[in-house]
């Protein structure tokens, strides 16, 4: 795998403008278990993933959970570095590169509004906490730009004075929101946002992403495991499993016509609001693999319907599809 | 939940100082300590206006007075006068300042030092948690009483050094208490947050994580003054704590044993004194972690 795959069919990459971000053979190993003479076993939360998200664009990234999604964001926003790999941000990699500067290009919205807010501080310390840290401003345009913040994403400008926990779920989640755009990132990784809120809020919160998306002209890396909430926003996607990418492509590509397996049970697994059909049969059998002890050859080859003799020995590498887009099974 | 707000304008100011009596008058326990240790805090302040007497002031024709209560006793002196007629009631008023001295510097040289022990232990976690859980360990396996006696006899005792080396070794429950509060936020997503902006570290351990351990450390910090009370008394009482003539409660207890069998009152007072006091700090500990027990999400 690596770089050979040039993204010729990204419709807005123009030429030799870097992506907003591009990973390279990104991966990461925890080792478990150790103790002072035993060597402990070594678990592969990401493995190899090389993906680009052109600038402007949504890129969603799915998968179920412990696939390595979150570990993924965290190497992405600096809170962990990798154990091998780089990350590129608009063309230049981050490690090395100061927490403050990496700041100022990503930021991230977290799952849970309950626990991304500080539960001590008022929401006009939080939204306005990047612009102290990063001495943008007087007090005063601080305080100004905090109001025009939570006016941008809806909040009443009374809300500046209060508690997260005198917020609703939704609101909570559009304070992430300010927090997260006040110093204008270029890129936003959004790490579940919606998963942890009602269904008629979620809607909300994604209209917004989407509204402040064109405003500010952002790149969202999107992630969820929630495809109804993913085919809604992202342009393109990218599908995760035990720590690897298994297909890459645009939406229309991926929910018109998957070429993995995996793809398609994950596809065939969304639960329909249709009364009567039951919870569908993904007819993926037994649960996920141990991600410490991952299955030799194709990872996904126990689980597969079509898997042959070939999958058990040998791992496909991501390729570049027929019709666009990148896909690692052999039979794809 | 919809997403409008909840409060009304009228409500939008913060509520938490109402919500906070209110709980703490709900719970009798929490209410009689706080009323008692308020009492107790007022009388050691305003001990000169409260003192009928000068604690210092001997008078040997006026020896073991008794108590008012007793047939013998007058309103002259209304707990009685000690072996070299000092007033027992204006003794017991300064002692009061003595016990809250010890017992709150103590707990805050205490809480200090395990509080910061403990916070990076739990934030850093690997090598740092190491050597500090291995301090800890070191520090739970010496007995306390016995480590200040032989300090105390070393240095001489005083109520400086008595503070000081309670400070020094009642950090340990401080140290665990911040450790496993600051592990559980280490991972928090506002943490998360505050590390992604490039926030300096200070900022996220002063800002981030302090203030929402700080229920559960003022818990322990209010057992860690009743505590070091007890054992200021203890090490006075076997004479290697606070010096005569100050009027400690321990050293009244000690200076009062050899009358014990005649005359009790002179080691029931003080005792009772330090009961109350002890237990009214308790009550206050327990109370403050009923109130603050998580409830909810929402705080």
């Amino acid at each position: 795998m690596m770089l050979a795959t040039e993204p010729t069919q990204v419709p807005s990459a123009g030429g030799e403008q870097p992506c907003a971000l591009e990973l390279r053979a990104l991966s990461k190993s925890f080792t478990l278990g150790s103790g002072l003479l035993r060597k402990g076993r070594k678990l592969h939360a990401v493995s190899e993933v090389s993906l680009r998200v052109p600038r402007g664009q949504v890129m969603g990234l799915v998968g179920e959970s412990g696939c390595g999604k979150s570990t993924l964001a965290k190497m992405l926003l600096g809170l962990t570095s990798p154990t091998a790999g780089e990350v590129l941000v608009d063309g230049r990699p981050i490690a090395g590169a100061n927490q403050k500067a990496l700041a100022r290009h990503i930021q991230p919205i977290f799952q849970d509004p309950y626990s991304s807010l500080n539960p001590r501080q008022r929401i006009a310390q939080i939204v306005g906490l990047p612009l102290r840290v990063h001495g943008i401003g007087s007090p005063k345009e601080q305080a100004a730009r905090v109001a025009e913040m939570l006016d941008l994403v809806g909040l009443p400008g009374r809300a500046a004075r209060q508690y997260p926990g005198q917020l609703s779920g939704g609101q909570r989640q559009r304070v992430a929101i300010a927090r997260a755009l006040i110093m204008r990132p270029a890129l936003v990784i959004c790490d579940e946002p919606t998963s942890a809120l009602d269904v008629s809020v979620q809607a909300q919160i994604l209209n917004l992403l989407l509204d402040l998306k064109e405003a500010f002209g952002l790149t969202y890396l999107f992630i969820s495991h929630d495809l109804a909430v993913v085919e809604h926003l992202a342009d393109r996607l990218a599908v995760m499993y035990l720590g690897r990418i298994v297909e890459e492509g645009s939406r229309e590509q991926i929910f018109g016509a998957p070429r993995h397996p995996y793809t398609r049970a994950l596809l065939a697994s969304a639960l329909t609001p249709e009364p009567g059909l039951g919870v569908p049969d993904i007819g993926l059998g037994c649960g996920q693999p141990d991600p410490s002890a991952p299955p030799s050859g194709c990872a996904f080859h126990p689980r597969c319907p079509l898997a042959e003799a070939n999958c058990e020995r040998h791992r496909p590498s991501l390729n570049d599809a027929e019709g666009g887009g990148r896909v690692a099974c052999h039979l794809a | 939940m919809n997403d409008s707000l909840i409060s009304t304008p009228g409500a939008v100011a913060d509520g938490t100082w109402p919500r906070f009596t209110r709980a703490v008058l709900g719970h009798r326990g929490l209410a009689l300590g706080a009323a008692i240790v308020t009492l107790l805090l007022l009388a050691a302040l305003l001990a000169p206006w409260l003192a009928p007497h000068d604690p210092y002031l001997q008078n040997t024709a006026n020896r073991m007075v008794l108590p008012v209560w007793h047939e013998a006793g007058s309103w002259e002196h209304p707990l009685g006068t000690d072996r070299l007629g000092r007033d027992y009631l204006s003794r017991l008023i300064y002692g009061t300042r003595i016990s809250l001295f010890i017992g709150l510097v103590a707990a805050l040289i205490s809480g200090l030092i395990g509080s910061t022990l403990g916070v990076l232990a739990g934030y850093f976690g690997g090598r740092v948690d190491a050597v500090i859980s291995y301090l800890l360990t070191t520090r739970l396996a010496m007995p306390v009483v016995l480590v200040a006696l032989a300090m105390a006899s070393l240095i001489g005792g005083s109520l400086i050094t008595v503070t000081l080396l309670l400070g020094l070794l009642l950090w340990d429950r401080f140290a665990v208490v911040a450790r496993s509060a600051t592990l559980q936020l280490r991972d928090a997503e506002y943490v998360q947050a505050a590390r992604a902006l490039g926030c300096p570290l200070h900022h996220i351990l002063l800002r981030e994580v302090l203030p929402n351990i700080a229920a559960a450390l003022i818990v322990v910090a209010t057992l860690e003054v009743a505590n070091a009370i007890l054992l200021e008394a203890t090490l006075s009482f076997l004479g290697m704590g606070v010096q005569p003539p100050l009027p400690s409660w321990g050293l009244m207890i000690a200076e009062g044993k050899s009358y014990m069998f005649f005359q009790p009152w002179v080691i029931a007072i003080p005792g009772s004194a330090l009961f109350v006091l002890v237990l009214a700090i308790n009550l206050l500990g327990d109370g403050l972690r009923d109130i603050s027990a998580p409830g909810g999400r929402n705080e």
